[in-house]
């Protein structure tokens, strides 16, 4: 079984997975005009041509880096998701998500709710249930393309108290999937602070392969959803709807 | 049951459609009474509001009895008599902890789609378009309640129907836009627009301690309620320079507040005006905003722009420079009514305020296609439309 998936023992470091926050455009038009003026500046070096070529050069290394200082200090980053997730996993061809939340509720509350796993299909859509085998092990049922049903065991291998809680699928599984959720103080009044990482790795098994083409593109925007219902339910205790309701 | 229901621009009809039932726990089932046109339902009615859906149930003025409510919900009981705001909430929420109700978190189902337009959802709304929520609305004879413990409010016995009808947006919205302009005691406050909210910016700003209310519109009827129901001095802005008239009137400086009640379909008669016309009209912008344009040009330095008036996309040739030149505040957003309504259901009891004034048209349900062309036509000194299911 191939396990190449990082485990982060804290969400948060799963934040800063890729260096890139440049797109494929910007990154050519550095290259191009990095090399543009560092020619121009090497042709004419007396009349300060070094200032143009050494300009030139910072653009060059951030055409060819994909990376660029201004834009990590002012937080822009135009690389795109897809890209950088592709980075994270280097060459596993998973999937990675990193979503956080702010919820109105105390971290103990938040923190109870989850460890309770068997109560993430209330709200994350792709999960048909989760059922309890020991305490740290359970059973995983989610929903497969054309209504197939995957289903994996996973084990809690982390967990601190109204803090953090880790899991990870056991070794042998079919799929290999990882999370951990977080839970931080936002601040007096402010609520919790809930963030969520998620991974599944398709390791050359098929069905791997199709949880991560569920997933796709929109991993991310998926998984916003499902913590958009978590807040619903803990705390207006229903996600609201209008299916059902009447119309012309 | 009968419901108003959407169709496409310029196109809605009465239709035979299924009753609404309790779909979560917290519901209640409210058997209409007595509802209302608003003028932003004329937003809809032009095809200003995207997100429409044909069959879509309009109406987010209504008040009635509730016939059924969810096992989660504590607060109500079959057979109250309760008004209910438009702005739907969860009330535990941060922003619902903060009395910033029509900011709630958890209301909007279909919360994504305003994240994509406006970086963040608000709550959602009753009868005001899929992005605002998709709730059927109350143009019906019965409509569903999400978060029924915390938005209904009962009536007290002795009120009737029409006086408290208007609790459920415009009067509240009144108020807000008045409250936004932070008046001191005789402050001068200049309104654009005399429909029905802004007819309760004028009650509301008396009500709150203006000195001068200034009422600017084109409309004789709705400048004749401003100036004899709610004794606002007026300007009819087809017969007068407004800028120059305010000036005037304000000894050269301005009013200290400027409340936009008209929004983003407004008519004018300015180059600025025939400008957002043509680029409305080839989709180039989204909304009209003549009014608002004028309230940042006529408000005194220092002043307050205050906008009830809806606006729901992108603006052009919005005069940034004098409001910043100037130093104003701008203050707007959709009504917290949950905040203001047991308040004003207070003044309403002592007999401070009557808001059934503003009705001209009292007519049934089956009306309602007729009642929203009379109504966008301001023909037959149409002002306010309550509908009796």
């Amino acid at each position: 079984m191939n396990m190449e998936l990082t485990f982060p023992e804290d969400a948060r470091e799963g934040r800063v997975r890729s260096n890139r926050n440049l797109s494929g455009f910007e990154r050519w038009a550095s290259i191009v005009a990095g090399a543009g003026l560092t020619a121009y500046g090497m042709s004419r070096l007396k009349n300060n041509g070094w200032m143009y070529a050494g300009l030139g050069g910072l653009l060059l290394r951030r055409g060819v880096t994909a990376h660029c200082d201004l834009y990590e200090a002012f937080g822009i980053n135009t690389a795109g998701d897809a890209g950088d997730t592709r980075a994270a996993l280097r060459g596993s061809r998973g999937v990675n998500v990193l979503e956080s939340v702010t919820i109105n509720r105390s971290i103990e509350e938040l923190y109870r709710f989850w460890r309770n796993l068997e109560n993430l299909p209330q709200f994350m859509r792709h999960l048909e249930s989760v059922e309890k085998v020991t305490d740290t092990i359970s059973h995983w049922k989610a929903k497969g393309p054309g209504g197939t049903t995957v289903e994996w065991n996973a084990e809690i291998y982390n967990e601190e108290p109204s803090k953090l809680i880790a899991w990870r699928s056991i070794e042998g599984s079919d799929v290999v999937s990882a999370g951990s959720v977080n839970f931080d103080n936002a601040g007096p009044g402010r609520g919790t602070r809930v963030t969520v990482n998620l991974q599944y790795s398709p390791p050359g098994g098929k069905i791997g392969a199709r949880i991560a083409r569920l997933f796709g593109r929109d991993a991310a925007t998926e998984i916003h959803e499902d913590l958009r219902r978590f807040k619903q339910l803990v705390e207006a205790g229903e996600v609201p709807t209008t299916s059902g309701q009447p119309r012309g | 049951m009968k419901a108003l229901c959407w169709y496409g621009t310029n196109d809605v009809r009465v239709e035979r459609v299924p009753d609404p039932r309790i779909l979560n726990p917290r519901d209640a089932i409210v058997k209409i009474t007595l509802t209302a046109i608003c003028g932003s339902d004329l937003h809809l009615l032009d095809g200003f509001i995207p997100t429409m859906k044909r069959g879509d149930i309009l109406g987010h003025e209504f008040m009635g009895e509730v016939v059924d409510v969810g096992p989660e919900n504590k607060k109500l009981k079959v057979g109250d008599r309760v008004v209910v705001p438009f702005t739907i909430a969860c009330g535990r929420c941060y922003f619902c902890e903060r009395q910033l109700w029509s900011a709630c978190d958890n209301s909007n189902p279909n919360a994504w789609m305003l994240e994509e337009l406006y970086g963040f959802s608000g709550s959602g709304l009753f009868g005001y378009s899929h992005m605002m929520g998709g709730y059927a609305g109350g143009q019906a004879e019965y409509v569903r309640v999400p978060f029924a413990d915390v938005g209904p409010y009962k009536v007290p016995d002795g009120l009737s129907d029409e006086q408290v009808l208007f609790l459920t947006d415009i009067f509240p919205t009144g108020y807000m836009a008045a409250e936004n302009c932070s008046i001191t005691p005789g402050d001068t406050v200049a309104v654009w627009g005399c429909g029905p909210v802004g007819q309760f910016c004028i009650a509301s700003a008396w009500l709150l301690g203006a000195g001068r209310v200034i009422a600017i519109d084109r409309e004789p009827e709705r400048l004749q309620m401003a100036a004899a129901r709610n004794k606002a001095e007026v300007i009819d802005l087809t017969q007068a320079d407004v800028y120059e008239k305010l000036k005037d009137m304000t000894g050269g400086r301005g009013p200290d507040a400027c409340i936009d009640a008209v929004g983003m379909e407004a008519h004018g008669n300015t180059i600025g005006d025939w400008y957002d016309k043509a680029k409305t009209a080839t989709m180039m912008a989204t909304d009209r905003l003549g009014a608002l344009r004028q309230a940042i040009h006529c408000c005194r330095k220092g002043g307050t722009v205050s906008i009830p008036g809806v606006y729901g996309g992108l603006l052009d040739k919005v005069p940034m420079g004098a409001a910043f030149g100037k130093g104003l505040t701008l203050k707007m957003g959709q009504t917290h009514v949950h905040r203001y309504l047991p308040l004003l259901m207070q003044r309403i009891e002592r007999g401070e305020i009557d808001p059934s004034f503003v009705i001209t048209h009292r007519l049934r349900l089956e009306e309602a296609p007729d009642a929203y062309r009379t109504f966008r036509d301001k023909k037959d000194g149409c002002v306010k439309v309550v509908l009796r299911p």
